[in-house]
């Protein structure tokens, strides 16, 4: 291997990068994966629509389109595979006005174009047939039944650890500050850490992917980060609609989503605004008011007194409103501009990068290949006999520790034991749902607290929220 | 399935308190179930003074109360299961639980007393904008870290919400060798007693800024600073009013809310107001065999009164398994919460089977200086009494009496309110 | 003459009383029980708190037992009891009522435990 440390390192461990992980693993490559934060899932991924989209929005024959289409293809297979909470509730883009009826049916046929199956313009009163809550003011929807909702954690941590469980390794807390041209690859500067260097690199650093980009690359692209917010609803409003319910751009501008969640609260958002911070993950007054005021342009009663959290996210908007996949210098490939929809198109993004990586290298495919992964049992989902004999099996499943979202001790132990086991609370609650509930992790938090303290033997000063720096405590009273 | 005459959900000072009182009205077959290590309930982290003034005649802290509950329970040798979640309560009253012992278990209740106190108001609820750090607690959640677990949550603190637990905790991080910067209220009067705030705040020169709200929060791992800003009538901010305080920590006491999964998967109604079961004068829900009593019901400001509606909850029930349901026929009167009262408990009286007197208790909308309490039947006027100051943050109360229903026989309704003159 | 208004804290009616002091001669008005006028002739004398915390346990089933001084100390006093409370530590068992500093900080106040902690 020529000295180097990797075939392969990949930047970044979001959705995309956990997607390109886990494909490349197929093959018979040395990779390594580096994540800034201590955990997986801990920038874009964790903060978006949670949306497996149609496929019908980008512009036929764009990168984004082809990626959008086959990655919603292939999500119903991969959750079956990999254990990860996906439903096909089928999506509704509204249309407020005969005036906009053109726009509707352009969208209809570019999605044809795009090859999304199943869709069909509908009638407002199909509409509200299908969701009693929408609006009167809605003359006609673009159905499209295979739209699906996902669990972005659920995804994002269930390919990462089905690529740990193929041999990739990942490196937390591995701050990538400068990549180098070395002979026969690269050399990735990390900070307060030895450097990383390997034959390929794959940049799938989200907001951060033009500053790696344009290190090795002499055609600057350039990422603005577009800022979105959204609020949460209890599980209580979650049955408000069934369809995730998008707005046609039109008389009120580009609008909100109201959709259900796959853990069945109800999310609206998000706004859209571009900011230069690219650690501006703060929600605004002035944004949570716009969410509020245009979702209810499409669904009537939404009981915002319900809404349990809000948050922000920021896409990687990149200014050729377009994903940047492929080889950007010898041996360096890009994945950028991963914006929405680029949840739905991770798995696809994966297989993509993975195949043109592996053909570069010569690699052969593994015959071990583990291609399945089992998540962490939710037992109050279990049926009553399949609960029983697991608590008899293991007591400590027996034992709720988050009231709200029903998760024991048992599930929040499996969550920091497992392959790439949580060591922060938001790395617990992204694997089990423990403090996502309606009182937001008020009665659980000291008790998970000292789940995870026992079970990693970190000390309770330093458990974390996620990255260092976000200790609960302060030390002893 | 196993049968128990009376099956308590929640060991806290109500159920406690209930749990005694059925068994002196003579139920042997008691059940009490409680998620917790511990009985006590939240009594165990209230390690302040203040509580049993009204009960035991002199003052005790959290602990002291809730053990002197205990020790009846243990003295009446009441069973009582712990770590136990109950999962799901039906309208056939069978209850099922959960615990690392017996798994999953459903057991049939001749009757249930609903005891599950309530929950803190989370940050999300207040849709507060900004960044999410670590070092925002709830206060109650601080107070168990603390008081329990023995640790500091932080070093320079704001508190929002002026509720009692947030002003006790205050005082506490004080003492701790915190400092505690301002409490902002966003209503123009205090949640919380009034003796909180002497004691807790103005004893520490603690600032109570009323009409004030958070902002902004900012920090991207753990909490740096918040910003403040007054609001106007409408409780919105007023422009340059702004200020910014640094701080690592926020606590926030901004409400507390029933915690009524159970009750509303058994498909007891729910009053929009006090968010807890509408019940009757002898604190059954609308659910036939169901009672509900303490913080789940409505929210206390004084364990006292918790002790004494659950003592009443364990009566009734006592009674209903003793003797089963009272008449069908029975002259049921609502009670209207009118001009400035938000609510009452109960909201339905059982004129021909009340008890010879039932304490009616409420809260008011807003702060009123030298106004009436006054009860009405139908446009009657029944009674009219003085207060000076009537807040919200303290729970007021009237006493009916059976024998003031003897002249009319023909009641539709019962209504409290406030008056000027 | 001095007139001073106070709340009372003597229970939770927070009952608003005005403490007349004219030399020795102290009158108390709008208090509704004694303990009110008790509280507001204590307060303009010498005003005194009962301090409730916790004190850490060595050995037990919880890290800390929470305690109370057994009277009211004087107020300026407070923080002075709370540098021997929070330096001190006992080890399990310790039950409700047992004496956990005798003397603390000078006051001649006892501290007590006010639950049970179990040895772990």
């Amino acid at each position: 291997m020529s000295g180097l440390q990797y075939d392969v390192a990949i930047i970044g461990g979001g959705v995309t990068g956990a997607a390109v992980a886990r494909e490349l693993s197929r093959y018979q490559l040395k990779i390594c994966l580096v994540e800034r934060a201590e955990d997986v899932c801990s920038g874009t991924s964790k903060a978006n629509s949670a949306i497996v989209h149609a496929g019908y929005d980008a512009a036929t024959g764009s990168v984004k389109a082809k990626m959008n289409v086959e990655g919603n293809r292939m999500m119903g297979e991969l959750s079956r595979d990999l254990d990860f909470a996906f439903r096909r509730n089928g999506s509704l883009v509204l249309c407020f006005s005969e005036d906009d009826r053109p726009a509707l049916k352009a969208l209809y046929e570019r999605g044809v174009a795009n090859g999304v199956p199943d869709l069909k313009i509908i009638s407002g009163e199909e509409v509200r047939a299908m969701e009693p809550n929408i609006t009167d003011e809605v003359v006609a929807a673009l159905y499209a039944p295979t739209g699906g909702i996902v669990c972005p954690f659920g995804l994002t941590i269930a390919l990462a650890e089905n690529a740990c469980d193929n041999g990739v390794e990942f490196k937390f807390l591995t701050e990538v500050t400068n990549i180098s041209k070395i002979d026969g690859g690269y050399e990735l500067a990390v900070r307060d850490k030895e450097p990383v260097t390997a034959r390929f690199v794959v940049n799938a650093a989200g907001v951060y992917a033009d500053v790696f980009h344009n290190m090795v690359s002499e055609e600057k692209i350039q990422i603005v980060p577009r800022k979105g917010d959204y609020c949460l609803l209890d599980q209580e409003a979650g049955k408000h609609v069934d369809k995730t319910v998008f707005q046609l751009p039109g008389k009120y501008g580009k609008g909100v989503l109201v959709a259900p969640t796959i853990h069945g609260n109800l999310l609206i958002g998000p706004t859209a605004s571009d900011i230069e911070d690219k650690e501006g993950t703060y929600t605004t007054a002035k944004e949570l008011a716009e969410v509020t005021a245009k979702s209810a342009i499409s669904v009537k009663n939404i009981p915002y007194r319900q809404v349990i959290t809000s948050f922000s996210g920021l896409r990687a908007h990149e200014k050729s409103d377009e994903f940047i996949i492929g080889e950007a210098a010898e041996g360096f490939y890009d994945a950028a501009g991963i914006e929405s929809p680029g949840l739905s198109s991770a798995p696809a993004i994966g297989v993509y990068l993975a195949k043109l990586i592996a053909e570069k290298a010569g690699a052969e495919k593994k015959t071990d290949f583990i291609a399945t992964r089992k998540g962490i049992p939710h037992v109050a989902a279990m049926s009553r006999e399949e609960r029983a004999a697991l608590i008899k099996e293991r007591p400590d499943y027996g034992t709720i520790v988050c009231r709200c979202e029903n998760v024991s001790e048992g599930e929040i132990v499996d969550s920091i034991r497992r392959t790439l086991g949580a060591r922060s609370l938001d790395g617990i609650k992204r694997r089990v749902r423990q403090g996502m509930g309606r009182c937001q992790a008020g009665f659980c938090t000291p008790r998970t607290m000292e789940i995870l303290s026992r079970e990693t033997g970190i000390p309770m000063e330093e458990i974390c929220k996620n990255q260092p720096g976000s200790e609960m405590i302060t030390g002893e009273a | 399935m196993t049968h128990h005459d009376i099956v308590i959900i929640g060991g806290g000072p109500a159920g406690l308190s209930a749990a005694v009182a059925a068994r002196k009205a003579g139920i042997q077959d008691i059940l009490i179930l409680e998620r917790d290590g511990v009985l006590g309930g939240i009594l165990n982290q209230c390690i302040h003074n203040g509580f049993g003034l009204h009960t035991f005649k002199e003052e005790l802290t959290g602990p002291e109360y809730a053990s002197r509950y205990i020790a009846m329970v243990e003295e009446e040798k009441i069973p009582y299961k712990l770590n136990t979640i109950v999962a799901d309560i039906n309208k056939e009253r069978e209850v099922t639980y959960i615990n690392r012992e017996e798994g999953l278990v459903t057991i049939k209740a001749g009757a249930v007393i609903l005891a599950m106190g309530c929950r803190e108001r989370p940050r999300g609820a207040l849709n507060t904008p900004g960044y999410r750090p670590a070092g925002i607690y709830s206060a109650g959640t601080a107070q168990r870290l603390m008081n329990i677990e023995g640790y500091c949550v932080g070093k320079e603190v704001v508190i929002l919400g002026s509720g009692d637990i947030g002003l006790i905790m205050a005082r506490r991080m004080t003492l701790e060798g915190a400092k505690v910067k301002v409490v902002a209220e966003l209503m123009p009067y205090s949640g919380g007693l009034k003796r909180n705030i002497v004691q807790c705040l103005d004893d520490y020169g603690i600032p109570l800024k009323l009409s004030h709200t958070i902002i902004n929060i900012e920090g991207r791992e753990r909490l740096t600073g918040i910003t403040l800003a007054e609001v106007d009538e409408h409780r919105n901010p007023i422009p340059g009013t702004e200020e910014h305080y640094s701080c690592d920590t926020l606590l926030l006491s901004v409400g507390l809310i029933p915690e009524n999964e159970l009750s509303k998967g058994a498909g007891v109604s729910m009053n929009r107001i006090t968010s807890g079961p509408n019940v009757d004068d002898c604190l059954e829900t609308e659910v036939e065999g169901i009672y509900a009593c303490g913080n789940v019901l409505h929210v206390h400001d004084l364990v006292d009164f918790v002790s004494q509606e659950a003592a009443l909850a364990g009566e009734n029930a006592a009674a209903y398994v003793k003797n089963g349901k009272r008449g069908e026929k029975c002259h049921k009167v609502p009670l209207l919460a009118e001009n400035g009262v938000r609510y009452t408990v109960p909201q339905v009286l059982n004129v021909d089977t009340m008890q010879d007197t039932v304490t009616v208790r409420f809260r008011v909308a807003d702060v009123y200086k030298d106004r009436y309490i006054a009860v009405y039947y139908d446009d009657k006027l029944i009674s009219r009494k003085k207060k000076k100051v009537l807040a919200p943050g303290e729970m007021e109360q009237v006493v009916l009496k059976k024998s003031s229903f003897a002249d009319y026989p023909e009641i539709g309704r019962i209504k409290i309110c406030t008056e000027v003159e | 003459m001095e007139v001073r208004n106070l709340i009372c804290i003597g229970c939770p009616l927070g009952c608003p009383v005005t403490v007349t002091m004219d030399g020795d001669d102290i009158n108390v008005t709008g208090n509704t029980c004694p303990r009110g006028a008790d509280y507001a002739r204590k307060e303009v004398l010498s005003p005194t708190r009962i301090v409730t915390s916790s004190i850490r346990v060595n050995n037990g089933a919880i890290a800390r037992v929470s305690v109370k001084t057994k009277n009211d100390i004087p107020k300026s006093k407070i923080f002075e009891v709370m540098d021997e409370i929070r330096s001190t530590r006992v080890d399990a068992p310790v039950s409700m009522g047992q004496v956990l500093i005798a003397d603390c900080a000078g006051t001649g106040v006892e501290i007590i435990a006010t639950k049970d902690v179990e040895r772990a």
